[in-house]
């Protein structure tokens, strides 16, 4: 039999790992993102009706809620108890002005009927086409095959704010400092993060587990909130969607955000 | 070889002094920052990269251009270039382990950074970037280590290193195509999603890189007895001009797209940076000065008079360098950020811990240059007779440190 050569040994081996680490390459260039989706039963979305949100415009409920129970920090509070440090501002679910979240359509002064007046609430889109999950270098946010939702794992981030970039409706917030010295009341139920980690929106999906509708909804006295599974046709989300026209963020990116607007 | 860095006389001592104190001073801002979070520095929820993701960016261009002098001496058998080949690989080396760092700095938990490897993500850019970043420091430090030796030795270089010196070529112009496509590949960031980035990084790359290595060159012909030769430098010259004015090029293009389109997100950042948007215009001043430096150095060098003239070709490439610099490791991750997806505009500036962890990197890279250029000239110094030997001992007492100064005015 003949013998290797040493050299020989190292360049066989070396065609080996190249060989098995192109066919995970290969796998991966040729999996299909859009084929779970079809087939899922499940695609929680947000339906938002600004036009309720703006029957209390001090109101804030839903804020507090999402915040309290996801120990979100509050840095250099003022006396409404609202965050005035807005560079390490940590905000699952805000209040914003219909320029801001509709920015594309700031000449349309017709179409969208009262809805310039109105309060937007803002949170993860969750979207279907997630750029923030394609960006990620450490898979620690994923989109959940099972219903869509865009998961975040606090102890994978490396904190490299990739997806910060990537998020296209700026609904991503990092820790620039420890945040849990700013919590006002812990809720043990749920984790609380380091410095160094990005955070968002989860659609309450610990609360969804138990059966429980998401915090934000919950709170809503104005009922502007509705979740649900837009898969089922008898979900109240998908009976006002095949009713009313709603708007959401920057469709023309292709990202197919989860949150939608109904216009008045 | 490498007892040539123990050979040197005081102003060497001095400068490797100067660099320790300088990295010192990075350690310490680190560790605060380490300590209290990257809320030390002047990122904030809307820019969330600044100054040390802009410096990795520049910096990989500076790596990548080494290829402008390899490719012509190796594909060419352009000879003028053969005694700055190695000063050319040496400088990527320096510049990908700054880049390194920079990301590494940029985390909100390094401790973590394993996970990249731990849980390699294909369909992320930053997994191409890593590959094709570490693999060039490392085709780069082979490749100029061992024909440094094979100098030393006065024999030729072993025949395998060919074929890793064409692979380094190609490889060079994908450091800077992935880095591009970090930014480019981002589909809510306006100043960023567009084609033409990876050719703009690689002709700003390709001036600001040369320019740096000519600035080296001319201050290391005047403090040891190494000369790679003024006509090579001019040969050189003539590629950072032709790189820039290929750069301002594209820069014009993306005034034109933005601005006859009308259309608002391809306008509001260079609106923000060149015009100033809604009362903000913190980085207009440094945006006019880039391109009157910038311009100004492009005019001057298609002039013979100027490239002539030491010090005038030393002061444009400086002009040059200065430019790029503030286009790439200034505006371009700020303005991509500005204004932020919801029509807001936080207003970024780096703090003092950031510009200390900056330097920080800064002196390290600078340090490892001066190891490698140390031993480079020492290898090259030993070879020549002892006569000027002696001439370059004397030639040492010169201040390196003044040269840089006056290199930079």
């Amino acid at each position: 039999m003949r013998r290797l050569s040493r050299r020989q040994f190292l360049s066989i081996g070396g065609l080996v790992v190249v060989g098995a680490s192109a066919s995970q390459v290969m796998s991966a260039l040729a999996r299909d993102e859009k084929a779970p989706v079809a087939t899922a039963t499940i695609r929680y979305a947000m339906v938002i009706d600004p036009a309720k949100c703006a029957q209390d415009p001090t109101c804030r409920d839903c804020i507090d809620a999402c915040h309290k129970i996801h120990n979100v920090p509050l840095f250099a509070p003022n006396a409404q108890g609202e965050e005035t440090d807005k560079a390490h501002e940590i905000k699952w679910i805000w209040k914003a002005t219909f320029e801001e979240a509709f920015d594309e359509q700031e000449g349309d002064n017709y179409a969208t009927g009262g809805m310039k007046e109105q309060p937007m609430m803002l949170l993860c889109n969750h979207c279907d086409n997630p750029p923030c999950v394609r960006v990620c270098p450490t898979q620690a946010t994923w989109k959940r095959a099972s219903d869509g939702i865009v998961m975040m794992d606090f102890h994978r981030c490396i904190g490299c704010r990739f997806c910060m970039s990537g998020c296209p409706y700026g609904s991503r917030s990092f820790n620039f400092r420890d945040p849990r010295p700013f919590v006002q009341e812990i809720n043990t139920s749920f984790p609380t993060r380091t410095k160094g980690v990005v955070e968002k929106c989860n659609f309450c999906e610990e609360r969804l587990a138990q059966g429980q509708p998401p915090a934000c909804v919950e709170a809503c006295r104005q009922k502007a909130l509705v979740f649900g599974n837009l898969e089922d046709p008898n979900s109240e989300a998908h009976k006002i969607l095949a009713e009313r026209l709603a708007l959401r963020r920057k469709e023309h990116l292709g990202t197919r955000p989860q949150a939608y607007y109904i216009t008045s | 070889m490498i007892d040539h860095l123990l050979h040197g006389g005081p102003r060497y001592w001095a400068w490797l002094a100067f660099l320790c104190v300088v990295i010192a001073i990075g350690f310490g801002c680190y560790y605060y920052q380490l300590d209290y979070g990257l809320g030390v520095t002047g990122m904030s929820r809307d820019v969330s990269w600044g100054f040390y993701i802009a410096q990795f960016t520049f910096l990989v261009g500076v790596a990548a251009s080494g290829v402008m002098v390899v490719l012509p001496y190796y594909l060419h058998h352009y000879k003028m270039f053969g005694k700055i080949t190695i000063m050319g690989e040496f400088l990527a080396v320096a510049a990908v382990t700054m880049c390194v760092l920079f990301v590494v700095v940029d985390l909100g938990q390094p401790s973590r950074v394993l996970n990249v490897l731990l849980y390699p993500t294909l369909n992320s850019v930053m997994f191409y970037d890593i590959i094709v970043l570490s693999g060039y420091l490392l085709i780069n430090i082979v490749v100029g280590w061992t024909m440094l030796t094979a100098e030393s030795n006065e024999l030729p270089p072993p025949a395998w290193v060919k074929p890793l010196i064409y692979i380094s070529i190609p490889w060079a112009i994908s450091i800077h195509t992935v880095t591009a496509f970090l930014y480019s590949g981002l589909p809510g960031r306006d100043y960023w999603l567009t084609a033409i980035m990876a050719p703009r990084f690689l002709a700003s790359a390709f001036a600001s890189g040369p320019a740096l290595l000519i600035l080296i060159a001319l201050i290391l012909r005047r403090v040891t007895s190494f000369d790679p030769g003024l006509p090579a430098l001019r040969k050189i010259g003539t590629i950072v001009t032709y790189a820039m004015i290929v750069n301002i090029f594209f820069v014009l293009m993306e005034f034109f797209t933005g601005f006859y389109s009308q259309a608002p997100g391809h306008m509001a950042s260079l609106q923000y940076l060149f015009f100033g948007l809604d009362g903000y215009g913190r980085l207009v001043p440094f945006m006019w000065l880039a391109a009157v430096l910038g311009i100004g150095a492009v005019i001057a060098l298609l002039f013979q008079r100027v490239k002539q003239d030491e010090r005038l070709f030393a002061l444009a490439l400086g002009a040059i360098f200065v430019a790029t610099w503030i286009d790439k490791g200034l505006g371009l991750i700020v303005g991509g950020f500005t204004p932020n997806p919801l029509g807001d505009i936080t207003e970024y500036a780096p703090t003092l811990p950031e510009l200390g962890v900056t330097l920080g990197v800064y002196g390290i890279g600078f340090l490892v240059l001066t190891v490698l250029y140390k031993i480079t000239v020492g290898v090259r110094e030993a070879q020549l007779s002892p006569e000027t030997a002696q001439q370059a001992a004397t030639a040492e007492q010169a201040s390196p440190e003044q040269l840089v100064a006056e290199a930079a005015h």
